[in-house]
């Protein structure tokens, strides 16, 4: 009825904007959380359709904890409204936890108790089948360790775990707080490898925090951008890289001194950083092919030599530096 | 279809028994202690070796004359060994009450009060013509022992008691250990519930599995049961050990009903547990934990009679340390243990002792932090 002086069309298009709303499995509006002088969350919004996998990028502080936590229903809001499954938390606790699993940064088991005994114990919690146990135990690879105490693990392999016990009641949202920081890059791949299974097999929705570009481009079709509170942008890795990042890079160094005022600006040039300490730059242009020929030409006629030239496409970590002036992973 | 894991409160249960026992540490710190101390303290405090006090003696002009014929005259009337005429030593007492050796140093009046200054002696004798003068801190009970022993051996006419009345207490119930192992089953009590289950709880809360557990549909009441159960049962195990040492080792004497003291004891297993919960509350750091355990349990430990009796502190005092949970637990297990209480005597402290237990633990989740 509040509808009721709408035309014909909007009134179409508010059902729609519903319908959508009701099939996105996390429905973030205009969420806002304030620690004292830090805006931790600042006004975020996020619709994540079932079986998708989202990252959330950004450096530390960016507010990535903050709205995982959000969303987990550790921490509540000061605005704004989450709804997981098209319910809040409030009211919803039993049904919503038997919905999610989750796994926080840097969450420690106790020492001196095996792999299946705290597997055991999670069980417990969702009065999980015993045979449950086993198949957990062969997904994330700690057959061999089942009896094997927390304190004598590996950190991928503790990773591991926390994976597995974030998958232990089968969820179909798995949220999960920077599960391969600290890993080396076999540890952090076989973190990866586990996470793609899931989401072929179960058609798992999941959001994940990292700092890693890598991380996200592999894993997610969705990646969001964040920095101090705020997304900055958000789509797939190719969406973000043709609508925000626009051009090449080269990298160079030379022998000597290059005079700025020298290097061609023939409207091809984006933009330019050139360090007089140690005669390096980057020059970000439009086209490479058309730029480079012109710019070694430069070099040459003034009497240098390059001592090291590189040239590439934008990266995501270029984007962040563009918008903020920071590296993702700083 | 394999069988289904569903019981949590067991889970919980048996994951604080491994946690316990898989700690090399905590098997000695909370079993093998506190029968290393009953048995210390009590060895200590029951043996009857010889005691030997030093006593300054201050010789005034024409006092020696006196001092000579009264050393004559201990040894002539009471039978006692009168030692070297210059530093001289007087041995009291019988096989049965012990024996002490009062050692008699020949100093000048400034040596003796420095002597007494710095805690040497307790007690001056100053020899004069006319008599013995005895210097001595009248609020000191060992110093007025002295004070009796040397005047029934100086002045036998002017003398408080006498020694051959002295009735040594060999009693059982009566000795340091019988009073000792009551109080450090309380003591036990509180150690075992105030570290384990703080220290248990906001380990937990440090390493954040607390609050990986609450994202579960984990029941918080069963976490906090299986703390409790867990800490009782394994209460009852140093307990048990405790009591069955102090029986065949010291011949300790259990008057009361052993259902009384089960009942008495689980009274302040909850009361601690209540206490444990509240102190673990809120703090995520150790070392306030450590901080806050510790501001508890020492002021108890000393003022609650587990070592000695409390009656000794002004009367203000008392009313306020009866009523501790320390204290209210060591008087109810020392009174099952030495005055044969039962069920009829200790059945409204352990209903207080409960209630203390129940009201501190909600206010304790109340404000409790799980996240």
């Amino acid at each position: 009825m509040i509808y009721r002086d709408c035309p014909w069309g909007i009134y179409w298009l508010i059902l729609q904007a519903e319908a959508i709303a009701y099939t996105m499995i996390i429905q973030v509006t205009g969420v806002r959380k304030y620690f004292k002088e830090v805006k931790a969350v600042d006004g975020i919004d996020l619709s994540i359709p079932k079986g998708q996998y989202v990252a959330l990028l950004g450096p530390n502080g960016a507010g990535k904890t903050t709205l995982v936590e959000m969303i987990e229903g550790i921490q509540q809001p000061d605005e704004g409204s989450i709804r997981i499954d098209g319910k809040s938390w409030k009211g919803n606790e039993d049904e919503l936890h038997q919905l999610i699993g989750l796994s926080l940064q840097e969450t420690r088991f106790i020492d001196k108790i095996s792999v299946l005994e705290t597997l055991q114990l999670f069980a417990s919690f969702y009065s999980l089948e015993k045979s449950r146990i086993d198949e957990v135990l062969q997904l994330i690879n700690l057959e061999e360790k089942r009896k094997t105490w927390v304190v004598n693990l590996s950190g991928g392999q503790r990773q591991r775990l926390a994976l597995g016990l974030a998958i232990l009641n089968r969820p179909e949202v798995l949220l999960l707080d920077e599960p391969t920081t600290g890993l080396d890059p076999t540890a952090r791949r076989e973190v990866w490898e586990i996470l793609l299974r899931l989401k072929t097999e179960l058609n798992t929705t999941m959001i994940l925090t990292t700092h890693y570009m890598e991380e996200a481009a592999y894993l997610c079709e969705k990646i969001v951008i964040m920095d101090r509170g705020k997304i900055l942008a958000e789509g797939s890795l190719q969406e973000l890289l043709s609508k925000h990042v626009k051009g090449e890079v080269i990298s160079f160094a030379t022998n000597g001194h290059l005079a700025q005022n020298q290097i061609p600006q023939n409207g091809k040039v984006l933009k330019m950083i050139y360090n007089e300490d140690d005669h390096s730059g980057e020059i970000i242009v439009e086209e490479l092919v058309n730029y480079l020929p012109q710019f070694l030409d430069l070099v040459k006629a003034s009497g240098l030599q390059l001592t090291s030239l590189e040239c590439r496409k934008m990266t995501l970590d270029d984007l962040f530096i563009a918008m903020t002036g920071r590296h993702i992973n700083e | 279809m394999s069988k289904v894991i569903r019981n949590q409160l067991l889970q919980h249960i048996s994951l604080e028994f491994k946690e316990f026992f898989r700690e090399p540490g905590i098997i000695f710190w909370a079993i093998l202690f506190p029968i290393l101390m009953a048995w210390g303290l009590g060895i200590a405090f029951t043996q009857k070796g010889t005691l030997v006090k030093n006593v300054a003696l201050v010789e005034m002009k024409g006092g020696a004359e006196q001092l000579m014929a009264l050393k004559k005259n201990a040894e002539q009337e009471l039978k006692v060994g009168v030692s070297a005429p210059t530093n001289w030593r007087i041995k009291f007492g019988t096989e049965e009450v012990g024996y002490t050796t009062y050692n008699f140093q020949p100093v000048s009046w400034e040596e003796a009060l420095l002597l007494l200054k710095k805690g040497k002696t307790e007690l001056i004798v100053e020899s004069k013509p006319e008599g013995l003068n005895y210097h001595f801190d009248p609020m000191n009970p060992e110093a007025q022992l002295t004070y009796l022993q040397l005047v029934s051996a100086f002045d036998p006419d002017k003398q408080a008691g006498e020694p051959g009345k002295v009735v040594p207490l060999t009693q059982s119930g009566t000795r340091y250990i019988d009073f000792l192992i009551p109080g450090l089953l309380a003591m036990g009590v509180m150690m075992s519930c105030m570290w384990g289950i703080s220290y248990s709880l906001i380990d937990k809360r440090v390493k954040k599995l607390l609050r990986r557990m609450v994202a579960t549909p984990m029941k918080k009441s069963m976490f906090l049961w299986g703390q409790f159960l867990a800490r009782l049962s394994l209460g009852f195990f140093e307990a048990g050990l405790l009591i069955a040492f102090a029986l065949f080792y010291f011949d300790v004497v259990i008057e009361g009903d052993i259902l009384a003291l089960i009942v008495v004891f689980i009274a302040g297993n909850l009361a601690f547990t209540g206490l444990a919960i509240l102190v673990s509350s809120r703090t995520s750091k150790p070392q306030v934990g450590n901080g806050m355990i510790n501001a508890i349990v020492m002021p108890m430990m000393v003022m609650s009679g587990v070592f000695f009796s409390y009656h000794n502190f002004p009367d203000w005092a008392i009313s306020f340390i009866q009523v501790l949970p320390l204290t209210l637990l060591a008087d109810n297990i020392r009174s099952v243990f030495i005055e044969g209480a039962g069920l009829a005597e200790v059945g409204i402290p352990a209903l207080i002792l409960s209630a203390m237990g129940l009201v501190l633990s909600s206010v304790g989740l109340r404000i409790y932090k799980w996240y």
